[in-house]
C-alpha cells in the first residue's frame, strides 16, 4: 500500500505536557482520512508538526515514502502539503484572487500580473466545482465561500495533501453539504485529505479511514465502513457515551421570564428584534431555533443588559429588568453562558481560577472592604474545577491555555453555581467534542429539574430537538412559531426557520 | 538543555552585553576608547557620592512617571499625557509651595497632594472623553501635553511671578530638599522624594494586584467585553485608571517642583520625564518592581552619559546612540530569546 | 510572569553593574594618569606657566552648535585656548545640557574636574549657577545673559536693546510695506529687551511703521519659527528680526523658501547673536539683511583672560554694549545694506553712544519712549 503521508512515532512536548506521545498516522493516496479526538487531545499539535509549525522531539515524517525534515510551512508547501485553517487568514478588503496569490504573486516586469492569476483561479475553481468569483471582495462573500478561498489558496500553491482543520464548525447545514461534495471531487482528482474533526456524523459520511487519538496518545486507525458512531465515540472518549440525552418529561411551573413587544437595534442601528414576545417558565428548557442573524444575539444581549432595548418590557418573575445594567440583571438571578466565550465569557489572560469568580469577585468572601482575598478565590475555584471536571494543570493557569471544552465547563460551572433562577445558554456546546457536549447537556437538564428556567440558543438542530421542552422559532426579529419537539422534525423546523409560517410547514 | 530559569537569567545578560558591545564597536569605529567611555559612564553615575546622589535624583521622577504609564497600560490605556500631567503636578506643587505659610507637617503633604490632584485632573479629562465619547486617549493626551506646557508657562509668567522666567523658591516648609542628604552627597540634589516614589510603587502594586478595583482595572485592560459581561462599568474604570495614572504623574512633577528644583521656570519644551516614563514602563513590564528597576537603569544611563563627553571625549550625539542601543537590546530581549531557541534546535 | 520578569531585570542590573564595575576599577587608574598625562604633555608643548589654568562652559538646552550664543561662547573659549596653547579636553571644554535638570549636574561635574573658571551660558542657568557657586566658593563662575550676586560669580550681560535698536533702524529703512516683524524665543525679561529696542528703533525712523511681535515659546523649535514667519510674511511683513536661538533657523528657512519660489519677492531676516549671513545664503542672493551681533565670544575671551591673570571680576556685573564693540550690526550683506541704511545706522549709533538717545529695555520704557516721539 502506498502512503502519501506517514508520521511515525511522533512525540511533541510542551513545558509540563506531552502533547503527542508516539503517534502514528498513515494516509493513503486519494483517501479522506479523519483525525478524531477530543478537544485538547493533540490533533492540532500533530497537524502543526506536519505543517512545519512545530518541530517534533522524536519520530519521523515521510512524504511519498521519502523521509523529510519539515522545518517550516514553506517546506510543507514545497512538499505539496496545504492547510485549510479553522480561522481563515484572509485580508478582508482584498479580492479573492489577491488573497490567493498573496505571498506567491505572479510577477510581470515588477508588477503583479493579476489578470493571469484571475484566470488561473477561475480554472481551478471550475475544475473542483468551487464556484468562486475570483474578483469578489472577501468582505462581500459568505463564510462558506471564504473557506473555499482558503481551499483554492492551497490548490494554487500546488497542494496534493490538504489538511482541513474542523472545517464544518463555522458552516450552515447547506454549506456543510456542499463542502462534502467539494471534498469528494478533490479526492476524485487524486488529492488526499486529512480531516480534523470531532463530529462523528461527518466522519461516517465522508471518510474512508479514521485515526483516533486520545490525551496525546494514538489509539489506532479504523476503516469507517467497519465501524459505527458509538464505537468511534467510545474510542475517542475512552468510555461509553450516550448520544440522545436522557431526560424526563418537563414539569413547568409559573412563567419566570416574560418578554413583551421587545424592540432592539444592533450596533449599526439596524432594527434586529421587532416586537418580540416570549415566555419561559420555571422548570422548562425553551430552545430558540433560527438561522443566525435573525436577532437572536440582540435578544439575548437585551435580556442580559449588554444592549439597550428601544421599546417593550422584560419581566423576571415580578421584577422589571428592562434596560438594567448587566450587574443588576445578574443580581436579579440571571445566569448567562455567552455565545462567544472568548469575547464575553472569559478574560483569557486571567488565571482560570479568577475567571471562575468573574461574576462574584466583588462579594464577600472574595472581596472585603475593597481588598481581594485570593486565598478564598482559589479555594472556590479549585472546588468548582473539581466539580465540573475542568481539565487544567492548576487553577493558576491562564484561561487562554485551556481547551475550548474546558473553558466552557469553567464558564458553566461559574454560571450554574450561582443558583440562578434563569439560565441563558447561547450555543453552549459550540466547537466542543461529544464528551463535553454530553456533560453540558446533562448539567442543563439537571438545572431544569431543579426548577430553573432555561433559555437555550443553538444553531444545531440536533441540540434543539434533543434538549428543548418547547421550541421557539425566531425569524426576522420575531418568534414565528412555538412548537413541541415531539410534534415536529428537523425538516419542518428548517422550513420554519426559513420564514414559512406554522400552517404552511404543517401542510408540507 | 536549558531550564526556563537559566533562560530568564541568560537572556538579560546577553541583552546587556550586546548593548555594551555594539556601543563599544560604535565608539571604536569613530575612534574613541570604549573602555574609557564606559568607565566615564560608570563614574558619572556611581563615581562618588555626588554622582550617586544625582542618579537617585534622576531616578525619582522616572519611577513615578513610569508607574503612571504602567498603571494606565495595565488598564489597557496608553497614557501619552504623562508629560503634561507632570507639568500640572509641578505647577500645583510649586503654587502651593510658594503661596502658603503653614507648618511643614501640613504644608509639605498639602503641596504633594495638590500635585497629585492636578495631575489626576489632567488625566481625568481624556479619561472622561474616552469613556463617554470614545475619543482615543492618545490623541487627547498628546494635545493636553501642549496645553499643559503653555498653560504652565503662562501661569508662571503672569500669576506666580511678575513677568519673570521663574517662580521664587518654594517655602522651606514645603521643600523635599534635605541639607543632610545634600551634604552627605557633596551637594547633589538628592531629596526625600525617593522615599515617596518607592512608597508609590508599593501603592501601585497593592492597587493593581490586591484590590477589587485593581481586579476590575486589569480585567477591563484585558477584555472590555468580558468586563461588561461581568457587570463592571468599563467607563468608570477607564476614568479611574486615567485619574490614578495622572496622580502618579503629578507626583513626578512634585518631585521636580519640591525636590530637584524647588521652583518652576518657563519651559521652552517638554521635560521628557513623561515620555521617558513610557519606555520605563515598557521595560519594566508594567509591574511596580519592574518600573523601579527600569527607572534605575534609565537614571544611571542619563546621568552617567553626561560624563562621557567631558571625561572620555565621546561626543554627545554618539553617547545618545550608545544609550539608545543599550536600551534597544534590553527591550528586544525577545529577539535574543528567539536566537537562543534557534541555536538550541540546531544543536539537536 | 511578574516573577520571571523581575528576575530578569534584577539579573540584568547586576550584570550591568558588575561589568561596568570591572571596567571602572580597571580603568580608574588609567583615567587619572591619562588626565595628568595630558596636563604634562600640554605643559611641554606650550611651555607656558598657565598650563594649570583651565576653563569650561555649560551650554543651555540649545547645545554647542546652535549657531547662536552657545556656539559663539564656545568660539570665544576656543580663541582663548588657541592663544594659550589649549584645546578641547586640554584646558578648555564644554558640557552640553539635555534638559533643565542637567545644568546643576554639569556645573558640578566641571567643578569636580577642577576647572578654575566655569561659564554658564544663558539666563536659563541662573538658578543652577546660584546654587552651585554657593556650594563651591573656591571656584569661579561666570554667567552670561543674567545677573547673579556672589563673590565668585561674574555676571556678563549685553546691552542687546542698543543693538536691537539699530536693527530696528535698518529694518525701517529697508521695508517697503511699512510692516516689520519681531519673533522672540520665550517671552521673558531678556528677550523683551530685544523687542523693546527693535520697536523703538523702527518707530524712531518712522512712527507709522507697524511692528508685529510674536513669541515662539521655545528656543529650539525651528518648525514653529517657520510657521510664525510664514504667517508674518503672508501678512505683508517684509523684514523679520528674530531673537529666538534655534527657533530662528525656521525663520531663515521660510524666507529662503519664499525667495526660492519667487526670486522677486522682497523678504528679509535680521539675525541675532552671531552674524547669520551664512544662514541666509540662497544661490547668489542672501535673505539676511544684517545681524545684531552680540560678541559673546569677546566677552568670554576677555573674562577668561582676566581670570587667568588673577584678575577675575568676581561679584561684578559686566555690561557690554555698543561702546565696547561687543554689540554691533553686521554689514556682510553689502548689496542689501545700502549706503543710506549704513549711514542711518551709524548716525543712530553715535547718538546712542554719546547718550543722546536712551534706548528702552523693557516694555514699560518702550511705551514712554514711543509717547515721547
Amino acid at each position: 500500500m502506498d502512503y502519501v503521508i506517514e508520521m511515525l512515532n511522533i512525540r511533541k512536548e510542551f513545558p509540563g505536557i506531552v502533547a503527542n506521545d508516539n503517534i502514528n498516522l498513515q494516509v493513503q493516496k486519494g483517501e479522506i482520512h479523519a483525525l478524531l479526538g477530543e478537544n485538547g487531545a493533540g490533533k492540532s499539535t500533530l497537524m502543526n508538526v506536519l505543517f512545519g509549525l512545530y518541530q517534533p522531539e522524536r519520530g519521523e515524517i515521510r512524504v511519498r515514502g521519502e523521509k523529510v525534515n519539515i522545518t517550516d510551512p514553506n517546506v510543507a508547501n514545497a512538499q505539496g502539503i496545504g492547510m485549510v485553517h479553522q480561522h481563515f487568514m484572509l485580508v478582508d478588503t482584498f479580492t479573492v484572487t489577491e488573497n490567493i496569490v498573496l505571498g506567491s504573486e505572479p510577477k510581470k516586469a515588477g508588477t503583479v500580473n493579476i489578470r493571469r492569476a484571475e484566470s488561473q483561479v477561475q480554472e481551478l475553481s471550475e475544475r473542483y466545482g468551487l464556484n468562486v468569483d475570483p474578483r469578489a471582495k472577501i468582505r462581500d462573500i459568505s463564510v462558506g465561500m471564504q473557506q473555499r478561498v482558503e481551499i483554492l489558496k492551497t490548490l494554487y500553491r500546488g497542494a496534493e495533501i490538504l489538511i482541513f482543520d474542523e472545517p464544518t464548525a463555522v458552516l450552515t447545514p447547506q454549506e456543510i453539504k456542499e463542502l462534502i461534495d467539494i471534498m469528494h471531487s478533490l479526492v476524485k482528482e487524486g488529492k488526499s485529505i486529512i480531516l480534523i474533526t470531532h463530529k462523528l456524523k461527518e466522519i461516517m459520511e465522508v471518510c474512508d479511514r479514521c485515526t483516533v487519538i486520545r490525551k496525546g496518545k494514538g489509539i489506532g486507525t479504523v476503516n469507517v465502513s467497519e465501524t459505527n458512531p458509538t464505537e468511534l465515540a467510545s474510542l475517542m472518549v475512552g468510555r461509553e457515551v450516550s448520544f440522545s440525552t436522557e431526560k424526563t418529561k418537563a414539569d413547568p411551573k409559573e412563567t419566570f421570564l416574560s418578554i413583551k413587544n421587545l424592540h432592539v437595534k444592533d450596533g449599526r442601528g439596524v432594527k434586529m428584534v421587532k416586537g418580540l414576545n416570549l415566555d419561559v417558565r420555571a422548570g422548562e428548557i425553551v430552545g430558540l431555533a433560527g438561522v443566525d442573524g435573525n436577532g437572536q444575539s440582540e435578544l439575548i444581549e437585551a435580556i442580559t443588559g449588554l444592549r439597550k432595548s428601544d421599546q417593550g418590557t422584560i419581566h423576571l418573575h415580578d421584577k422589571t429588568i428592562t434596560n438594567l445594567t448587566p450587574r443588576k440583571v445578574t443580581q436579579s438571578g440571571v445566569s448567562h453562558i455567552p455565545q462567544d466565550r472568548h469575547k464575553f465569557g472569559l478574560v483569557l489572560d486571567y488565571p482560570i481560577g479568577e475567571n471562575i469568580v468573574l461574576q462574584s469577585y466583588y462579594r464577600e468572601p472574595f472581596s472585603k472592604k475593597g481588598v481581594m482575598n485570593f486565598k478564598k478565590v482559589y479555594e472556590k475555584a479549585k472546588a468548582l474545577i473539581k466539580e465540573y471536571d475542568v481539565r487544567t494543570p492548576d487553577a493558576y493557569t491562564p484561561a487562554r491555555a485551556l481547551s475550548g471544552g474546558n473553558q466552557q465547563k469553567a464558564i458553566i460551572g461559574r454560571e450554574v453555581d450561582r443558583s440562578p433562577d434563569l439560565i441563558i445558554a447561547a450555543q453552549p456546546t459550540r466547537g466542543l467534542d461529544v464528551g463535553a457536549i454530553e456533560f453540558i447537556h446533562k448539567k442543563l437538564i439537571e438545572e431544569r429539574d431543579k426548577g430553573r428556567a432555561v433559555l437555550l440558543l443553538s444553531f444545531e438542530l440536533d441540540e434543539i430537538m434533543n434538549l428543548s421542552d418547547r421550541i421557539a422559532v425566531m425569524f426576522d426579529g420575531q418568534i414565528i412559531a412555538d412548537v413541541k419537539p415531539e410534534e415536529t422534525d428537523e425538516q419542518k423546523l428548517g422550513l420554519l426557520m426559513a420564514g414559512n409560517s406554522t400552517e404552511k410547514a404543517g401542510e408540507q | 538543555m536549558f531550564s526556563s530559569r537559566m533562560f530568564n537569567i541568560l537572556v538579560p545578560i546577553i541583552s546587556v552585553l550586546l548593548g555594551l558591545i555594539s556601543g563599544a564597536i560604535i565608539m571604536l569605529i569613530f575612534g574613541y576608547n570604549p573602555i574609557a567611555g564606559f568607565a566615564a559612564l560608570w563614574n558619572g553615575a556611581f563615581g562618588d557620592a555626588y554622582f550617586f546622589g544625582e542618579t537617585i535624583r534622576q531616578v525619582t521622577p522616572y519611577i513615578l512617571s513610569g508607574l503612571a504609564v504602567a498603571f494606565a497600560l495595565r488598564s489597557g490605556l496608553l497614557n501619552i499625557g504623562v508629560e503634561g500631567q507632570v507639568f500640572m503636578g509641578w505647577l500645583a506643587s510649586v503654587w502651593v509651595g510658594i503661596s502658603f505659610e503653614l507648618p511643614m507637617i501640613i504644608h509639605l503633604p498639602f503641596a504633594i497632594l495638590a500635585a497629585a490632584v492636578a495631575g489626576a485632573f489632567w488625566g481625568f479629562i481624556p479619561g472622561l472623553l474616552k469613556a463617554k465619547l470614545g475619543v482615543h486617549e492618545v490623541i487627547v493626551t498628546i494635545m493636553m501635553n501642549y496645553i499643559a506646557l503653555y498653560l504652565s508657562n503662562s501661569i508662571v509668567r503672569n500669576l506666580l511671578s511678575d513677568g519673570a522666567d521663574r517662580t521664587e523658591n518654594v517655602a522651606e516648609t514645603a521643600s523635599l530638599q534635605s541639607s543632610w542628604l545634600a551634604e552627605m552627597t557633596f551637594y547633589s540634589r538628592i531629596h526625600y522624594g525617593f522615599i515617596i516614589a518607592i512608597f508609590m510603587a508599593l501603592i501601585m502594586w497593592f492597587i493593581i494586584n490586591r484590590t477589587t478595583t485593581g481586579f476590575e482595572l486589569r480585567a477591563v485592560g484585558f477584555n472590555q467585553h468580558a468586563s461588561r459581561y461581568a457587570g463592571m462599568s468599563v467607563g468608570k474604570n477607564i476614568i479611574l485608571a486615567m485619574v490614578i495614572s495622572g496622580g502618579f504623574a503629578g507626583l513626578a512633577g512634585a518631585m521636580e517642583g519640591l525636590g530637584t528644583f524647588g521652583f518652576m521656570s518657563i519651559k521652552s519644551g517638554f521635560t521628557n520625564i513623561g515620555f521617558d516614563g513610557i519606555a520605563v514602563a515598557l521595560l519594566g513590564a508594567n509591574t511596580a518592581i519592574g518600573v523601579i528597576l527600569a527607572a534605575f537603569l534609565f537614571g544611571v544611563l542619563k546621568i552617567g552619559a553626561l560624563n562621557m563627553p567631558t571625561v572620555a571625549g565621546v561626543p554627545t550625539e554618539l553617547v545618545e546612540i550608545i544609550i539608545a542601543l543599550i536600551i534597544f537590546f534590553v527591550a528586544s530581549s525577545y529577539m535574543i530569546r528567539w536566537v537562543i531557541l534557534r541555536f538550541k534546535k540546531e544543536g539537536k | 510572569m511578574l516573577k520571571s520578569r523581575f528576575l530578569m531585570v534584577l539579573v540584568f542590573l547586576l550584570t550591568f553593574g558588575v561589568f561596568l564595575a570591572a571596567c571602572g576599577s580597571s580603568d580608574e587608574g588609567e583615567d587619572t594618569t591619562g588626565d595628568s598625562g595630558e596636563g604634562s604633555s600640554n605643559e611641554e608643548a606650550s611651555g607656558e606657566e598657565n598650563s594649570d589654568f583651565s576653563v569650561a562652559m555649560v551650554t543651555d538646552v540649545g547645545g554647542v552648535d546652535d549657531k547662536s550664543f552657545n556656539q559663539s561662547a564656545w568660539e570665544g573659549l576656543q580663541a582663548f585656548g588657541e592663544e594659550n596653547g589649549m584645546s578641547k579636553g586640554e584646558g578648555i571644554d564644554y558640557a552640553q545640557s539635555e534638559s533643565d535638570a542637567d545644568y546643576a549636574t554639569n556645573l558640578n561635574r566641571l567643578v569636580r574636574q577642577d576647572y578654575d573658571l566655569i561659564y554658564g551660558i544663558g539666563y536659563l542657568l541662573q538658578p543652577a549657577i546660584a546654587e552651585v557657586a554657593e556650594q563651591y566658593p573656591d571656584t569661579n563662575f561666570a554667567l552670561v545673559d543674567a545677573v547673579q550676586e556672589g563673590d565668585n560669580i561674574a555676571s556678563i550681560v549685553f546691552k542687546e536693546h542698543q543693538g536691537s535698536f539699530l536693527a530696528g533702524v535698518a529694518a525701517a529703512k529697508k521695508t517697503t510695506t511699512n510692516k516689520v516683524g519681531f519673533i522672540g524665543g520665550v517671552d521673558g525679561s531678556l528677550i523683551n529687551k530685544f523687542e523693546a529696542g527693535f520697536v523703538a528703533g523702527a518707530k524712531s525712523v518712522n512712527a507709522d511703521i507697524e511692528v508685529e511681535v510674536e513669541y515662539a515659546e521655545s528656543f529650539n523649535d525651528s518648525q514653529k519659527g517657520q510657521a510664525i514667519a510664514s504667517n508674518m510674511y503672508s501678512k505683508d511683513v517684509d523684514v523679520i528680526y528674530h531673537a529666538s536661538g534655534g527657533t530662528g533657523n525656521g525663520v531663515f528657512a521660510q524666507a529662503k523658501d519664499i525667495k526660492n519660489s519667487n526670486p522677486e519677492e522682497n523678504v528679509w531676516v535680521i539675525g541675532v547673536d552671531r552674524d547669520q549671513h551664512e544662514e541666509g545664503q540662497i544661490g547668489d542672493t542672501n535673505v539676511t539683511l544684517t545681524s545684531m551681533v552680540k560678541r559673546v565670544d569677546i566677552a568670554v575671551q576677555n573674562v577668561s583672560e582676566q581670570a587667568m591673570n588673577g584678575e577675575f571680576p568676581g561679584g561684578e556685573v559686566l555690561e557690554f554694549g555698543l561702546a565696547d564693540d561687543a554689540i554691533s550690526i553686521a554689514d556682510t550683506n553689502e548689496e542689501a545694506m545700502t549706503d543710506e541704511i549704513t549711514t542711518a545706522v551709524e548716525e543712530w549709533k553715535e547718538k546712542i553712544i554719546n547718550g543722546e538717545v536712551e534706548v528702552p529695555s523693557t516694555r514699560e520704557e518702550l511705551e514712554s519712549f514711543i509717547d515721547a516721539l
